[in-house]
């Protein structure tokens, strides 16, 4: 029988023995499997994004028509950019292979709307068509920014894996003003929450509805919609910024399209760079005392001919009610801005 | 130490058979980790994701929406870009990548024989192959000394790889997998971001710039774009690994061009060789080799991008008029000359 102390070293000993042993023989990478796995590290104030699946992959064999090379579905129209980003409109993608490989991703949406004074009328025929037609399947976050939270309405019934989440802002008395904020908060629920929670992220404006599909097609790192009273133009005829004092500022002969502000998004690290690199350039032109002539939208179409977008959208995704049911190159209109009396709705001319 | 009590030897069990416990229990997790995760692996790849930037305010072509190539398709159904001429700006092209400071893998096989296209292939990637990139050549071959000494730019090097020669070509093409897997691992992840494996016996004869490259590129046969899918030469019989039905396929990809991110390809590699053994265990060997295991993977795992076959042609071919150029083809060769066996 050995002595009693010889019992407690020899307890301490072993002790220490499997601790050893168990920070040894782990490697780095499997000791916290769950976390460092499925979260990318990133430069901006310790934040950490969910991943973004960016293969198209099928899990079993599809029962789909060919896609003939030599007979382009549409011809009519630019299907991919000069450097190389699909450009979506009807006919172009085969929405049963795309439907198939996003399903099994377990992919979160967040989007935003802003509902701020009078707006909240929209909210529910955007949300009734959002059920209908975005992204249909998946798992979608909604959040109503709104300085009244109880006009929102709460029967509308959201389909499964689909959350809505009210959050409160404050109104300003210029519409510029709550579209320029639109930005500022935008950025801020990203790192506050949406990061954590969302893979990717769509902005999209309340006073518009869904009339047709908006599915997992549209989803890229950094989305961006062709505006549909613009398509046709030379660039010089753009409404750019074309003050040489603003941030936004596009000369003559640049640019590539003219993308509408209703309706951005990607992965959600892109947009926060988006959203904060817009924010930061409209806070300086404020400060020089220049507003943009579309705010935050002249601001986006600058950030957005110096990153490329990776994915376009069709003007089909971001149609306007006043130009009419569609002109023969748009064969869907799937959200539209409805038309409304923009006076009685705005709080400023 | 009064406070302990009179102690049993057999107390001491209790931590010594947590210690054998959790040994044991490490030893059997580590190791079952290790052959069931796919992704279990020591090393990582240089390069995820790159935001196509432009580095200042350049001038270029504005890109007009109701104007495109009308005669072909230029985006596949699940919205990859296929890259033709006309589809894409250099110019651009060129701004957006250049920045990003890129080294491009290229692997090519020269084995007995093959050696000799090895000349023509190099110095006309010289002269149109990812011009003013930082390229790395990976030359396999069973005849080192028989590797021509070509004048590489700046910028780009080459390294000779030996590797066992073959009686059969079925086998040297084979083996290619398995391979650039390999050399992926112990090589190339640290010191290339995007690789290309090619056929040594073509050369360049056009533009072959960043407008290829993609998270996984394929390229489209020249002797099957204008198919329909129950005629492409997939393999057929239902035994084999790269068992293609007759209502599956989106295009038929030449296996002479495979490219992508690194890490990409090292995924492919290791698939299509993984099938190509099990193949090799039940004596069947799919109708066109590893092209035929190629196939089979880019239809369950999607190109991000397509290239055109103006990107791999062969010189035997009469010019069409969809194509409007020829950047990469096979030579005109006499098979008996050069192959071990039939």
């Amino acid at each position: 029988m050995l002595p009693k102390q010889l019992h407690c070293l020899l307890f301490v000993v072993i002790a220490g023995g499997i601790i050893i042993f168990w920070l040894v023989s782990t490697p780095a990478s499997l000791r916290f499997t769950v976390n460092q796995s499925y979260f990318k590290p990133s430069f901006e104030k310790g934040l950490t994004w969910l991943q973004v699946q960016q293969q198209i992959l099928l899990n079993h064999s599809l029962q789909t028509k060919q896609a003939m090379l030599m007979e382009p579905v549409r011809s009519d129209v630019l299907t991919v950019t000069p450097w190389l980003a699909p450009i979506v409109w009807e006919g172009t993608f085969d929405p049963q292979v795309i439907d198939e490989a996003f399903r099994s991703y377990n992919l979160t949406i967040a989007t935003t709307v802003f509902a701020v004074g009078k707006y909240t009328r929209f909210l529910r025929d955007f949300l009734e068509s959002a059920e209908k037609h975005f992204m249909v399947g998946l798992n979608v976050q909604y959040y109503v920014f709104t300085d009244l939270p109880s006009h929102v309405p709460i029967n509308v019934t959201l389909g499964v894996g689909r959350q809505l989440k009210v959050v409160k802002v404050p109104k300003f008395d210029r519409w510029q003003e709550i579209s320029l904020r639109r930005m500022e908060l935008i950025q801020t629920a990203i790192e506050e929450y949406i990061h954590q929670r969302a893979n990717y992220i769509f902005c999209l404006d309340v006073d518009m509805i869904f009339h047709g599909r908006v599915g997992p097609e549209a989803l890229g790192k950094l989305v961006a919609a062709i505006h549909p009273w613009f398509y046709w133009v030379p660039r010089s005829q753009y409404p750019y910024e074309r003050r040489t004092i603003s941030k936004a500022y596009i000369p003559q002969d640049h640019g590539d399209f003219y993308y509408q502000a209703n309706i951005f998004g990607g992965a959600v690290e892109d947009v926060h760079r988006l959203t904060k690199t817009c924010r930061e350039h409209l806070e300086m032109d404020k400060s020089a005392g220049v507003e943009a002539v579309w705010q935050e939208e002249s601001h986006l179409n600058w950030y957005l001919l110096k990153n490329k977008p990776t994915k376009l959208l069709s003007p089909e995704y971001v149609w306007d009610d006043l130009r009419g049911q569609g002109t023969k190159e748009i064969k869907l209109v799937r959200f539209s801005s409805i038309i409304k009396n923009k006076a009685e709705v705005r709080e400023n001319p | 130490m009064r406070f302990f009590p009179v102690t049993k030897p057999y107390v001491l069990l209790l931590p010594a058979s947590g210690l054998i416990l959790i040994v044991g229990y490490r030893i059997f997790w580590l190791f079952r980790e290790k052959i069931s995760s796919p992704e279990y692996q020591e090393f990582t790849f240089r390069t995820k994701e790159w935001n196509m930037v432009i580095p200042d305010m350049s001038s270029y072509n504005q890109p007009r929406i109701l104007v495109g190539r009308t005669d072909v398709v230029s985006v596949t159904p699940w919205l990859a870009p296929i890259v033709w001429e006309g589809t894409f700006d250099p110019v651009l092209t060129d701004n957006i990548y250049k920045p990003m400071n890129l080294t491009i893998a290229t692997t090519v096989f020269a084995v007995g024989k093959y050696v000799s296209f090895l000349k023509d292939f190099l110095e006309t990637a010289e002269k149109h192959f990812m011009i003013n990139f930082r390229v790395r050549y990976y030359v396999f071959t069973d005849r080192p000394n028989e590797v021509p000494s070509v004048n590489l730019s700046g910028g780009r090097h080459l390294t000779v790889i030996s590797i066992p020669g073959s009686n059969r070509w079925q086998e040297i093409s084979a083996q290619r997998m398995k391979i650039i897997h390999n050399t992926i691992e112990t090589q190339i992840h640290k010191e290339a971001d995007y690789i290309f494996c090619l056929d040594v016996d073509s050369k360049f004869h056009f533009r072959w710039g960043a407008e290829s490259l993609g998270r996984l590129v394929s390229v489209i046969h020249p002797g099957y774009y204008d198919t329909t899918r129950n005629n492409f030469p997939y393999e057929r019989r239902p035994a084999s690994k790269a068992f293609m039905s007759m209502d599956q396929g989106d295009y038929y990809y030449g296996g002479a061009v495979i490219g992508g991110l690194v890490e990409d390809v090292y995924k492919l590699t290791k698939e299509c060789h993984k099938e190509f053994e099990e193949d090799a265990k039940n004596s069947i060997e799919a109708a066109w080799q590893e092209e035929s295991h190629l196939n089979r993977y880019l239809y369950y795992n999607k190109p991000s991008k397509v290239l055109s076959p103006e990107y791999l042609w062969q010189d035997f071919k009469a010019r069409t008029r969809e194509v409007k150029v020829i950047r990469f083809s096979g030579v005109i060769k006499n098979y008996a000359a050069i192959r071990p066996n039939e």
